[in-house]
C-alpha cells in the first residue's frame, strides 16, 4: 500500500461556457460504473443519473434568453469546516457512507446499506439515487459491464463514486512502477474522459501541478465570511453549488457569465453585489 | 362462550358480536398485511416514493406514532415519579396505546427499508454521529420497556391471574414498576428527541436545519416536548372513543381533567418555545443561508402558509389555552375540540418536518416536488391503525384496563334502576 506523504483531495472543475449539454458525461458515466435503467426513463425523479445535467436558463424574454447546461455529479462534500462531515455521512446509520480522509472522496458501501434514504433527505444536491428496482439489462448486454465496479442491487443507495476504481487501478499502477504519485493523467474520472468539449477537470486539488487546482486555486483557509466555508475558489469565475451551507464540495463549477454563477447559490436581495465586491467577480464582468 | 375470561363483574358485548368487529376491522388489516407483503417481496417500487421522497407517508406515519404514543411515557412519568396518584387511573391505557404505537413504528420501519433483511445493520454497524442510530436504539429499548409495562396488566387477567405464579409477578412488577417508568421517560427523551434531530441536523436542507445546543439541534428539544404535552392528548381522545364505542364512562372527570390540564400547560409551554424557534429560524437561520421565509411556502400548488398557521396557531396555540382554562377544559365538547385539534397539530408537526423539508426545493435551478402516496403505502399506513383497534378492543375486553370502569358503571347502573 502506498503512504502517501500529502492526503489527497480529488475534484473537479466543469466550464459551463464549454458545456453543450450534450451528456455524453452521463452515458459514459453509466456505462463505465454498470448504473442500470429502467424501460421507460421519463421519470427523473427514480430513473439513476449519477451525473445528472441541468438546463439553467437566465428567464430572460426572446432575444435575450440564455441557456446553460450544469452537470451535477456527487458533490463528495467535506462538509462543514472541510472536517470530513458531509451532510450524508454523518446522517447515514449503518456507516454505509465514509469519507475518504486520504482522498477526499464520499463512498458508499452497496453491501452495508440497508436501504433507509437518510442520507438523500440529507443531500441537496438530489446526487443519491436509491435502487427502486432490480438492475436488469437487455439480453446480452450483461457481457458488456464493467468487472470493476460491482453493480447494485435492488433496496440500496447509489451514487457517483469519482470512479474511485479507477483511483484503485492508478494506485496499483503507481506501486508497480515503484512511485508513490499518481500521474494526473493516470486517474481521471469516465466524464471527463468522454466530454467532447473538454468542460471537465479532474485531479488533486491539494497539488499545485495539477490543473484543477491551478483553476480553482482553492484558499485552505475558512471562508471570513462564514467560518462552515473552506476550500473557497480565489479564482473570480468559479463557484461551488450551494456553497453558503458549508457543504464544501469539491465539485466546482467555471462561467463567465454572472447570471450563471448568481445561479449557483441563494442570495437575499442586495447580497449578490456584496458577494462580488468581497470575493472580485465584479471585475471580471 | 368467553365469560370466563372477562374481568369479574364487567359487563361486554356478546362473544359472536365482538367477533364480528374484530372480523370487519380484521379485512382492513389484511389489506395492510397484503400491502406489506407486497412491498417486502417486490421492492420500494410498490411506493410513489423517488428520489426526492427518500423519506414520505411512513416516516410521517412512524413520526406521528411514536409523538401520540408519548402519552405513555409522561404519564408514566407523572405517575411513577412525579407521584400523581389518580392517573393510576388510566396509566394502564395510557400503556397499551404507547405499546400499540412502538410496536407500529418499529413495524413501519421495517417496511419503510430498502433491504429488511439488513435492518440489523443499524446495530452492528452503528455510526453513533447519526440520529436514526440513536432512534434505533432507543426505540427498540424503549419499546421493551413498555412491553415490561403492559405485562402485568396482561397476567391480571382472570384466568392468568388463578395461577399463583403470575399473580406474584404481576404484584411484584406493579412494584418496580418506578424504575421501568424512569428507565423509560429516560429513553422516551432521547428518541423522541433524536427524531426532531434527525430532521434539525440536515444542514444540507435549510428548512429542517436548526441551530442548537452542542450535538442537538433545538428541533431535538421541541420533539421531545412535544410528544410529553400532545401524547397525553392522544391517551384522552382514545379513551372518549373508546368509551363512545363501549357506550360506557371509564374513567372519572377529575382524572380526564387533571391529565389535560397537565396537557394544556405543556402544550402552551410548547408552543411558547415552538413560536420562538420558528421565529429565530425564519429571521436568522434561513437569511443567513440565503433563503427568505417566502421560498418554503409559496411557488407550489400545496405548502402555503396556511400549513404554519394551521400547525401554530389553529392546532397548537388554541388547544393549549383551551385546555388550560378550568371553564372549557371541564367543559366536554370543549375538551374534545382541543384534544382533537392538538393531535392534529402535533400530526402536521411530523408532516412538515418530513414531507415540506423533502418538497422545498434547495438548489436554485431546482423545483418543488409534490407526491402522492401509493394505495400500497396508504394500506400499510392503515395496517397499524386496524392493528391497535383490534389490541384495545382485545384488551379492554379481557383486561381489567380500566380501574374505575366497574365503580362507574355500578354508579350508573344503580341510577338507571
Amino acid at each position: 500500500m502506498i503512504h502517501d506523504k500529502k492526503a489527497h483531495k480529488y475534484g473537479m472543475v466543469i466550464d459551463l461556457d464549454k458545456c453543450t449539454g450534450c451528456g455524453t458525461c452521463t452515458v459514459s458515466c453509466m456505462s463505465e460504473n454498470n448504473v442500470p435503467f429502467k424501460e421507460d426513463e421519463s421519470d427523473k425523479k427514480d430513473s439513476i443519473t449519477w451525473m445528472r445535467v441541468y438546463r439553467l436558463t437566465n428567464n430572460k424574454p426572446f432575444p435575450d434568453t440564455e441557456v446553460a447546461f450544469l452537470p451535477r455529479p456527487c458533490q463528495h462534500c467535506g462538509g462543514k469546516g472541510d472536517h470530513g462531515h458531509s451532510p450524508c455521512v454523518s446522517v447515514c446509520p449503518a456507516t454505509a457512507t465514509d469519507y475518504g480522509y486520504d482522498t477526499g472522496i464520499v463512498s458508499q458501501i452497496y453491501t452495508r446499506c440497508f436501504g433507509c434514504r437518510y442520507c438523500m433527505a440529507a443531500c441537496p444536491y438530489h446526487a443519491r439515487y436509491f435502487n427502486w428496482w432490480d438492475p436488469v439489462w437487455p439480453e446480452g448486454m450483461e457481457k458488456y459491464l464493467s468487472p470493476n465496479v460491482s453493480p447494485r442491487m435492488r433496496g440500496v443507495v447509489e451514487k457517483c463514486s469519482f470512479c474511485y476504481h479507477r483511483y484503485q487501478l492508478a494506485r496499483e499502477k503507481a506501486y508497480a512502477s515503484g512511485s508513490d504519485e499518481i500521474p494526473e493523467a493516470d486517474y481521471q474520472t469516465a466524464c471527463t474522459t468522454a466530454c467532447p468539449a473538454g468542460a471537465i477537470v479532474f485531479g488533486d486539488l491539494n497539488n499545485p501541478s495539477h490543473k484543477v487546482h491551478q483553476i480553482v486555486k482553492p484558499d485552505p483557509h475558512p471562508d471570513p465570511l462564514n467560518p462552515d466555508v473552506v476550500g473557497k475558489s480565489r479564482n473570480p469565475k468559479v463557484f461551488r453549488l450551494l456553497e453558503r451551507l458549508g457543504t464544501n464540495p469539491k465539485v466546482y463549477y467555471m462561467s463567465e457569465r454572472e447570471w450563471v454563477r448568481k445561479l449557483g447559490d441563494h442570495y437575499l436581495d442586495g447580497e449578490w453585489e456584496k458577494v462580488k465586491n468581497v470575493y472580485g467577480s465584479a471585475s471580471h464582468e | 362462550m368467553d365469560a370466563a375470561l372477562i374481568p369479574e363483574g364487567a359487563k361486554r358485548c356478546s362473544f359472536p358480536k365482538f367477533m364480528l368487529g374484530i372480523a370487519i376491522v380484521g379485512a382492513v388489516l389484511l389489506w395492510g398485511v397484503y400491502a406489506m407483503l407486497l412491498c417486502w417481496f417486490k421492492g420500494l417500487n410498490q411506493t410513489n416514493m423517488n428520489d426526492y421522497y427518500g423519506f414520505a407517508l411512513w416516516i410521517w406515519a412512524d413520526l406521528a406514532v411514536i409523538a401520540v404514543g408519548g402519552g405513555a411515557f409522561f404519564t408514566g412519568l407523572l405517575k411513577y415519579i412525579f407521584k400523581i396518584d389518580e392517573l393510576k387511573n388510566i396509566i394502564n391505557f395510557a400503556v397499551i396505546i404507547g405499546f400499540i404505537c412502538y410496536s407500529s413504528a418499529l413495524l413501519i420501519l421495517a417496511i419503510d427499508i430498502g433491504q429488511p433483511l439488513r435492518g440489523w445493520f443499524i446495530f452492528w454497524h452503528a455510526n453513533v454521529h447519526s440520529m436514526l442510530t440513536e432512534v434505533a436504539f432507543c426505540l427498540s429499548c424503549y419499546f421493551a420497556v413498555l412491553t415490561i409495562e403492559f405485562i402485568p396488566n396482561i397476567l391480571e387477567n382472570r384466568q392468568l391471574n388463578k395461577v399463583p405464579f403470575f399473580h406474584h409477578l404481576a404484584h411484584n412488577m406493579h412494584g418496580v414498576m418506578a424504575i421501568f417508568a424512569a428507565t423509560g421517560a429516560f429513553l422516551s427523551f432521547f428518541h423522541q428527541g433524536s427524531l426532531g434531530g434527525v430532521a434539525g441536523v440536515m444542514y444540507g436542507r435549510p428548512f429542517a436545519f436548526r441551530e442548537g445546543l452542542l450535538i442537538w439541534p433545538w428541533s431535538f428539544f421541541l420533539f421531545t416536548w412535544s410528544a410529553a404535552a400532545f401524547g397525553p392528548c392522544f391517551t384522552l381522545l382514545v379513551t372518549r372513543i373508546t368509551e363512545a364505542v363501549t357506550g360506557k364512562k371509564l374513567v372519572k372527570d377529575n382524572v380526564i381533567h387533571l391529565l389535560a390540564k397537565i396537557s394544556g400547560w405543556m402544550i402552551f409551554t410548547y408552543m411558547i418555545a415552538k413560536i420562538i424557534d420558528t421565529w429565530y429560524w425564519a429571521y436568522y437561520t434561513a437569511p443567513g443561508l440565503g433563503f427568505e421565509l417566502s421560498h418554503f411556502y409559496t411557488s407550489n400548488g400545496f405548502y402555503g402558509y396556511w400549513i404554519l398557521v394551521a400547525e401554530v396557531i389553529v392546532c397548537g396555540v388554541i388547544p393549549g389555552l383551551l385546555l388550560i382554562n378550568k371553564s372549557t377544559r371541564e367543559n366536554p365538547t370543549f375538551r374534545l375540540i382541543a384534544i382533537v385539534l392538538a393531535v392534529i397539530g402535533v400530526c402536521i408537526n411530523r408532516w412538515v418536518m418530513v414531507l415540506q423539508i423533502m418538497a422545498v426545493p434547495v438548489m436554485p435551478f431546482d423545483t418543488w416536488a409534490l407526491y402522492i402516496p401509493s394505495w400500497q403505502e396508504v394500506a400499510t399506513t392503515i395496517l397499524p391503525v386496524a392493528y391497535g383497534i383490534i389490541l384495545i378492543a382485545v384488551a379492554y375486553r379481557y383486561l381489567p384496563v380500566f380501574p374505575q370502569e366497574l365503580e362507574l358503571n355500578r354508579r350508573s347502573e344503580v341510577r338507571e334502576s
